[in-house]
Formats: structure tokens, sequence, C-alpha cells
């Protein structure tokens, strides 16, 4: 037997930059039924009552961060967020706050991506030619993985910077999901950019500007602990600061083992098709 | 200084200050109990032990360490919260100016008071 659907209220703010000068709110209902998601609901409102209706998404599944999007107040995906758990009556759908709006549901993530590149978040070594044109790999054990393993699961949805407090008073400060890639980076042990992502981490409204409210944390969607992150940064920056910094070692390079021999039942790799 | 040298000194004032209040809190409140930098007995705010405290070297030291610390880390803070309202780049500087301007000029008053009030206890007359 399927459980009876229960009828909730959807308030979604709309906006249209060709017609409308400021957002207003529309209101609809629909039957949602157990398990339906906010992306589910979009749908079914887009499909059965107006077509008009804009918002982003791709993978349907928290993989891809881009539906992004203030339920009830809260950030969160619409993908992964099922309606039931959240209400029982009425449900608010806007836009992610702290980002310019490009239509109803979808804001524009520019400047986040913008701040993102700006810190680096990439691997920097001085042996540009062993990463261009590699002959063995970098040696990394299990234990220097888990050091940034959690933050390496960062799906630039945007919820987190949407959550800042910090952000929604001081736009220009570089918000929580750069600074914790930055620290993804910087604490890899392959990597050793820190010094190259130091300067933008510390200018003005860099990592220091962040009062550890904690928001992005409580809003991850990846359980990322965007907070964590940009704390552990501080206290490298500092340590660094007084010089109590222990500079790690660069990570050896494993090259082919010149002995081993291949065996006789496993075929050769395909060409190199990039 | 960049970022990262005003918010480091801005967390050492702070831990600075919790030392500080710390032995100004003993020193008021627990004064019958410990009697910490009261050499004449009795509370701490008789005369006394004011004049007494003031005969001190290191006091004026302590009150002049004590002001600057609490300036740093309260105008930081207020001009933390000043930016964090949004102001235009110039206004930032203009802030930052003022700031430094009259946390100088409340260190630079503070410490002629405590090094005159150490000048005149020690011209006063002993322990009664």
């Amino acid at each position: 037997m399927t459980e009876k659907a229960t009828q909730i209220r959807f308030h979604i703010r709309r906006f249209n930059p060709e017609t409308d000068t400021a957002p207003s709110w529309q209101e609809y209902q629909l039957d949602v039924d157990p398990g339906m998601t906010v992306l589910d609901g979009l749908h079914q409102l887009k499909h059965t009552q107006d077509m008009t209706l804009v918002w982003r998404y791709s993978c349907r599944m928290g993989v891809c961060g881009s539906c992004g999007m203030l339920i009830n107040g809260r950030p969160g995906l619409a993908c992964n967020t099922q309606i039931l758990h959240v209400t029982r009556t009425a449900l608010t759908l806007a836009p992610l706050p702290n980002f310019p709006i490009i239509r109803d549901l979808v804001p524009d993530l520019t400047e986040q991506f913008l701040k993102h590149r700006e810190l680096k978040p990439y691997m920097i070594r001085p042996d540009t030619s062993e990463m261009q044109h590699p002959t063995g790999e970098y040696y990394q054990t299990p234990d220097d993985l888990l050091d940034y393993l959690q933050f390496t699961y960062c799906i630039k949805c945007g919820c987190c910077m949407a959550a800042c407090p910090t952000l929604a008073t001081d736009p220009e400060y570089a918000g929580p999901q750069p600074l914790a890639q930055a620290y993804r980076y910087s604490r890899d042990s392959r990597d050793m950019g820190y010094a190259d992502r130091k300067p933008s981490l510390t200018a003005d409204h860099g990592i220091f500007s962040c009062h550890y409210g904690s928001e992005c944390s409580s809003v991850c969607p990846k359980g990322v602990d965007p907070a964590r992150a940009i704390q552990l940064m501080k206290r490298q920056l500092v340590l660094d600061y007084f010089k109590l910094l222990r500079k790690k070692p660069p990570c050896k390079t494993l090259g082919p083992n010149e002995h081993a021999e291949r065996k006789a039942n496993i075929p050769a790799a395909p060409p190199y098709t990039v | 200084m960049n970022g990262l040298s005003k918010w480091t000194w801005h967390m050492m004032a702070g831990l600075g200050l919790v030392a500080f209040l710390s032995i100004h809190m003993i020193t008021m409140h627990l004064d019958l109990i410990l009697g910490w930098f009261n050499p004449a007995g009795g509370e701490s705010l008789d005369w006394a032990n004011v004049t007494a405290r003031g005969k001190q070297a290191i006091m004026p030291f302590f009150y002049v360490a004590f002001l600057g610390l609490a300036l740093y880390h309260g105008l930081y803070g207020l001009r933390t919260i000043i930016f964090e309202l949004g102001i235009p780049k110039r206004m930032a500087r203009l802030t930052t100016i003022l700031i430094l301007i009259a946390g100088i000029g409340l260190f630079g008053l503070g410490s002629f008071a405590a090094f005159h009030f150490a000048s005149v206890a020690a011209s006063t007359g002993a322990i009664q």
C-alpha cells in the first residue's frame, strides 16, 4: 500500500532580469509523495503548472553541485533534500544568497570561481617537466592522504558561501569554499605551493576575516567542513609566522620498477588519446 | 603589517589580556583572601595599598602593557567590525588612520598617567 501524498504549498522566489526590476514571490500547490526531492518537486511544477520556472541542475545525485538553493531558509542541494524531511506544510525556495541572481533560482557563481582560482587550487611543484611528462609516481602514504581527504569532497555548489555571515557583509572576502581548497592543496604532501598561496591567503579580505561562525560547515552537503580547513590553515600560517612550521620534505618520485617483468597474459595499455 | 601579523598579534593580545585581567581580578576581588599586591593588608582599594603598589617599579610597566594590549585588541576589533559594514576603500583607509591616531593618543595619555601616578606615589609617605 502506498502512503498518501501530502499537499505542500511552494513559495518560490521569481526573478527575470529582462522583465522584472526586483524579485517577487510566487505560490504553487503540489501533492508530494514520500521520497520526493525538492528537485523532483520543481520538475513536477514545471511540467504541470508553470513552464517558465528556472533553476539549474545536472547530475540529480548530489555530485555536480549545480542545484544549490535556499530551502526553507537553509542552503542545500535540491537533489538530495527530501521535501517531507523539511516540511509538512509549506516550502520556501530562493536562490542562494551572497550571489547575484541570473534568473529565478539560478545564482551566478562566477565570483566564487574567480576567488577559487585566485588561491591556486592545483598542484604547484618546481619539477614541471616531471608533471607534464611523468616518469613515475609521486609517493604518498595513506596517512598523508587522510590529512586532506575530507576537503577533496568539495563540489563547489556554493552552499557554504551562501551561509557565510562574513561574506554577507564583506563581498570581497575570499569565502569558505576557496579558502578550504587552498588548505586542501597546501596540505597535500605532493604540493609545494604554500608560499605561492600565502600572499592571497593573508591579504585583506583573506583568511583572517573568518570569525569561525561555522555556518559553512553546518550546511555543506558533502561534509567537507570548510570552517575546520580555515582554522587549520590559520594555524599553519601562524606557526609559519613564528618560524615554528616544520618544513615538509619534498615527496619522493617513484620511477618504474626496472626489474619487474610483465606477466604474459596482461595486455599492453592502449595508446594515449590526449 | 599584513593580515597575518595583525591577526596573530590580535590573538596574542587577547591571551595577554586574559593573563593581565586575571591578575587584576585576583588583586581587586580576592584581596581579603589572597592579599596579592596589598602590602598594607585589608582591602586592595585602601589608599595605603594603592600608594604602596604605585611605589613598586614594575607597576607602571604593568599598567602600560595592560593598556597597550587592551587598546590594540579593542581597536583592531573595532576596525574589523567597521570594515565588515562594507565601507568603500578610501573610507577604510581613513578609518585605519583615525583608529591608529586614537590608539597612539590614548596610549600616550595612559602611559603618562601611569608614570605620573608612580612619581606621585613615590613622593608620598610610607605605608600607613
